[in-house]
């Protein structure tokens, strides 16, 4: 229970997450959707979450960042398509850090007893793209350069 | 680290030699020499190589003698992997957060016209 799916398929540029949770499909919702809430759950523990802007509607504008303890800060913003729902929430998800590479999220909600299947399915621009997000080690061999570049920054790490 | 020190970062490491290159580095600071007697290529190409690095801060570069060492530079790799390392460990924690958070709504008597609205499901 509560383990999350990472599922990411050799030669095709999607993710998929799966995830399920002990609360209705409603409150999950809503953790999702009021920026209020969002900024309580998102992203590390040790990083402070600011959100900039929160529109939840067609056409609405999102944009978050993520700051760690030295002051470095990660923004991502995109844009909902569509009406936001339970059953069906689309967006648009950039990392500022590597502009013009935008992905399209499909966010669902599954009801079961008592519970929620969290499902998301991510379109990225390319396969290469797609493993660059992925680069944590999870999908080993999944191209050779960033194996290497793995290795390296294995190296690096203890050193700094 | 600004969204351009990254792309420059980012950039740098798109191409393999010059991966390869910070690879060598780990080991100790090399003359372009060195660097460039692993791979079928010109010193002036490997030169070029090591501007791109340097440009991007993953490498500085020192005289000694005649020759000209390049030296590898951690941090700016460390900052701008930092964030692509964690993709599972990203989700893992929110999610991790997310429980909790939903865990006190759930319990949170200041939350029940939330709850009311979910009365049909059997709970």
């Amino acid at each position: 229970m509560s383990k999350t799916e990472i599922t990411a398929e050799a030669g095709v540029p999607f993710i998929d997450v799966t995830r399920e949770f002990a609360a209705p499909r409603d409150l999950l919702f809503r953790a999702y959707t009021d920026p209020e809430l969002v900024a309580q759950w998102l992203g590390p523990r040790d990083m402070k979450m600011v959100i900039d802007r929160y529109e939840v509607k067609d056409g609405g504008v999102w944009r978050y960042v993520h700051v760690d303890p030295d002051g470095n800060e990660y923004g991502f913003h995109g844009v909902f398509h569509g009406t936001p729902s339970p059953d069906g929430t689309v967006q648009t998800f950039e990392f500022e850090g590597a502009p013009g590479h935008v992905s399209l999220g499909s966010l669902s909600f599954e009801e079961g007893i008592g519970r929620t299947i969290v499902r998301v399915h991510s379109v990225y621009q390319s396969v290469e793209a797609r493993d660059a997000v992925l680069e944590s080690g999870m999908e080993r061999g999944m191209s050779e350069g960033y194996e290497r570049l793995e290795e390296l920054i294995a190296r690096l790490i203890p050193v700094a | 680290m600004t969204p351009n020190q990254m792309d420059a970062v980012f950039g740098a490491l798109s191409d393999p030699t010059r991966r390869a290159i910070l690879a060598r580095l780990t080991e100790g600071d090399r003359t372009v020499a060195e660097l460039s007697a692993p791979f079928a290529m010109s010193q002036p190409a490997i030169s070029r190589h090591l501007k791109v690095l340097e440009g991007a801060g993953l490498i500085s570069r020192t005289r000694r003698a005649t020759a000209r060492l390049s030296h590898l530079e951690a941090e700016p790799l460390r900052e701008a992997t930092a964030w692509l390392m964690g993709y599972r460990e990203y989700w893992d924690e929110s999610f991790a957060r997310l429980d909790a958070l939903l865990a006190t709504l759930l319990g949170d008597p200041a939350d029940r016209p939330s709850a009311a609205r979910q009365q049909e499901e059997p709970s």
